[in-house]
């Protein structure tokens, strides 16, 4: 199908995550968009539209203040202040659903159960596909989170592929130990994509007022400084699992994002950055335009995985150090 | 736009074509106007005049240096606009890393600033006379209204709080609008609470106020809420502060708990609102004195 927004004259800018085609590999990740963007964006010209995570339970979110900034980055403890599916449903989801781009719904929930059943809700015509945020350091005590672990991972994402039809994209976390395993359990669970991933679990204190500067005491760390981490386990996932990898983490740049597709990644959120620059998204998607051009790329999706391994180059050190005394 | 509160903001502006954006700017003039605040003059190429409002802000994008690396963006309110159409003021406290690195900011130099963001005061001009309670950097953020009041013909009675004369920035509250001031110090005992509890019923009794603004001090904003009550008639406005992100509504760091009046079941109806987007302008009489969640 056409896509009207998209210049035939132009690079292929659309990527494929799983039987979805996006126009282009940017989109928001979720908790750093909402509607209010389209006063800095034209929407329809993003790969998707992700939401905030919703939880099936109201909650208020966590103690303010919620976010503090580091070096490099910015921690945040904002919780998933929920009004529930119903409000969710009725107010929040009707506005993304106008444009022409795929609506991505996040669920966060606190059992495998809360979660196949929220994820049933949500599976709705208007409803692209779906993300379970089965890593949101802040909820579970510690940070403890279903993708910590393979098992818990795949107990989650089977309850809900059990529940829906719809594409199902499970977002890790960097602080699991293990991130292919988990990779792999989400996939043997039917995942239809992975995003690798959420935010470090981070802390920060005062030493004026020696308090933590987050109200949560602990919370997640997003921006530059994750970058290399995200990319880094973006990659280790690729190489684990056929399914598609969704990269997320510290990508503020057009370059950030074909680092992203190089190590592997099929399409990349864009988080903290918008923060900085509300317009940021635009840029990325006008700047991988402008590398594709400049590098006789047409097809910008030949990129994903395409970073230049030399897998006999480890054999060829040793040889030649084994010269050295 | 103005200080409605308690209603989603998700309906307005709907449909409506991109309005928020990162302009970059060139610092035309900057300086001390004291011993802690500086007053910035930045210029666009962008008609940031006529698209700012009387109470709303911007996020600065403070310059990195050696020494300072702010990563977020810093809310600052608008001090002014014109009268060039892409000339923008802010006039604001250098306290700590995005300040002080804002602070060594060239003239001829450039910045990004994004906005313009929040909701605006509630300012009728067919008001007769307007009280404004500023405390430090709550004059930078009142400035436009006592502009705007002037520009109307409207009186305005200023109340200034301040540490000592030296720190109370009357001119450059006033910006040359005629107005009756009433100053208070620390340094002589003048901005106790009870002493001013007294000047501000004898204002309220004697002058034909028909609103009251405030920014800058949670303690005057607690007495006005109290003594407000006693005159429901009265519009009373407070723009608030709290940490932001994205500064556009999107992140909800920046949430404050207001009380939204009664529910149908004659419940409290409290909420949380983000002070970026229901605000910065909220009704004295939905603040909720809670401290400890500062
Ligand atoms: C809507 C709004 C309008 C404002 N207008 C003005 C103004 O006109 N003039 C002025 O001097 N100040 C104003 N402030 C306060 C100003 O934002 C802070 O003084 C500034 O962010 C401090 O940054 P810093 O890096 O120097 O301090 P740091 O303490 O190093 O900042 C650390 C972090 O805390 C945040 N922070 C610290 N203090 C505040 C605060 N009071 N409010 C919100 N966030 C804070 C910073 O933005 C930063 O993210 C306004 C705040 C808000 C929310
Ligand atoms: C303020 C804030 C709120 C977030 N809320 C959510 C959320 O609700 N659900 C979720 O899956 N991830 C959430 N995240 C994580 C981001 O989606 C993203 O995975 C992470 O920030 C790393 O990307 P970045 O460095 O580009 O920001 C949030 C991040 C931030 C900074
Ligand atoms: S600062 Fe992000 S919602 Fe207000």
């Amino acid at each position: 199908m056409a896509d009207r927004y998209e210049d035939p004259q132009r690079v292929d800018l659309r990527v494929h995550v799983g039987d979805l085609i996006l126009r282009n590999p940017v989109m928001p990740a979720s908790g750093c968009f909402a509607i209010e963007y389209r006063e800095a964006l034209d929407l329809n010209r993003l790969g998707a539209l992700v939401i905030k995570s919703v939880s099936p339970k109201s909650r208020a979110g966590n103690p303010t203040p919620r976010v503090a900034e580091t070096h490099g980055g910015m921690l945040n403890s904002i919780g998933i202040p929920s009004k529930g599916l119903e409000y969710f449903r009725a107010s929040v989801l009707p506005p993304y659903t106008a444009y022409d781009t795929p609506v991505v719904v996040s669920i966060s929930a606190d059992t495998a159960e809360e979660f196949a059943a929220a994820c049933a809700e949500v599976s709705l015509p208007e409803v692209a596909a779906i993300e379970a945020n089965i890593s949101c350091p802040n909820l579970e005590a510690d940070g403890m989170a279903f993708a910590m672990a393979p098992e818990t991972t795949y107990r989650a994402i089977s309850a809900i592929r059990r529940c829906t039809q719809h594409p199902v994209w499970a977002k890790l976390t960097p602080n699991a130990a293990n991130v292919a395993a988990v990779a792999k359990a989400a996939e043997e669970a039917g995942a239809d994509a992975v995003v690798m991933g959420n935010t470090v679990l981070g802390m920060a204190i005062d030493v004026r007022t020696r308090k933590p500067k987050l109200g949560n005491v602990m919370g997640g760390l997003s921006g530059p400084a994750i970058k290399p981490i995200a990319l880094r386990m973006v990659h280790q996932c690729h190489r684990a699992v056929r399914i598609p990898v969704i990269g997320c983490g510290g990508i503020a740049t057009a370059e950030d994002a074909l680092e992203f597709m190089l190590a592997g990644a099929s399409a990349v959120q864009v988080g903290t950055a918008s923060f900085i620059d509300p317009g940021v998204m635009q840029k990325i998607i006008d700047g991988l335009q402008a590398y594709c051009e400049q590098e006789g790329i047409a097809h910008l999706r030949e990129l994903t995985g395409a970073v230049q391994l030399d897998r006999q180059l480890t054999d060829r050190w040793l040889r030649f150090a084994q010269q050295s005394g | 736009m103005n200080a409605i509160v308690c209603e989603p903001a998700v309906a307005t502006n709907a449909g409506c074509a991109a309005r928020v954006a990162s302009y970059h700017c060139e610092v035309m003039e900057h300086r001390w106007v004291n011993a802690r605040y500086k007053y910035l003059r930045l210029h666009a190429q962008a008609p940031l005049a006529r698209i700012t409002r009387c109470g709303q802000f911007y996020q600065l994008r403070c310059p990195v240096s050696e020494r300072q690396q702010p990563f977020l963006l810093r809310p600052m309110s608008v001090y002014g606009t014109g009268p060039e159409e892409g000339t923008i003021e802010f006039l604001y406290n250098v306290t700590g890393v995005g300040t002080r690195a804002l602070a060594e900011l060239p003239v001829g130099g450039t910045m990004e600033i994004v906005g313009p963001l929040g909701n605006t005061f509630g300012f009728d001009p067919a008001y007769q006379r307007i009280l404004v309670v500023a405390r430090g950097v709550g004059l930078a953020t009142m400035a436009p209204l006592v502009r705007e009041a002037g520009n109307n013909g409207v009186a305005v009675t200023a109340l200034m709080s301040a540490r000592s004369p030296a720190d109370l920035m009357r001119e450059e509250f006033l910006r040359g609008v005629e107005a009756q001031v009433h100053s208070v110090y620390d340094s002589d005992g003048s901005s106790a609470v009870e002493r001013i509890e007294i000047l501000l019923r004898e204002l309220i009794e004697t002058q034909a106020l028909q609103a009251v603004y405030t920014c800058g001090s949670h303690r005057l904003l607690m007495l006005l809420q109290r003594v407000l009550a006693d005159y429901p008639g009265i519009r009373g406005e407070v723009a608030m502060e709290q940490r932001m992100a994205c500064g556009m509504g999107v992140c909800l760091s920046c949430v404050r708990l207001f009380d939204c009046g009664k529910e149908k079941g004659g419940k409290q109806d409290m909420q949380f609102l983000r002070v970026c987007r229901e605000g910065p302008v909220f009704p004295i009489s939905t603040v909720v004195g809670e401290v400890e969640f500062g």
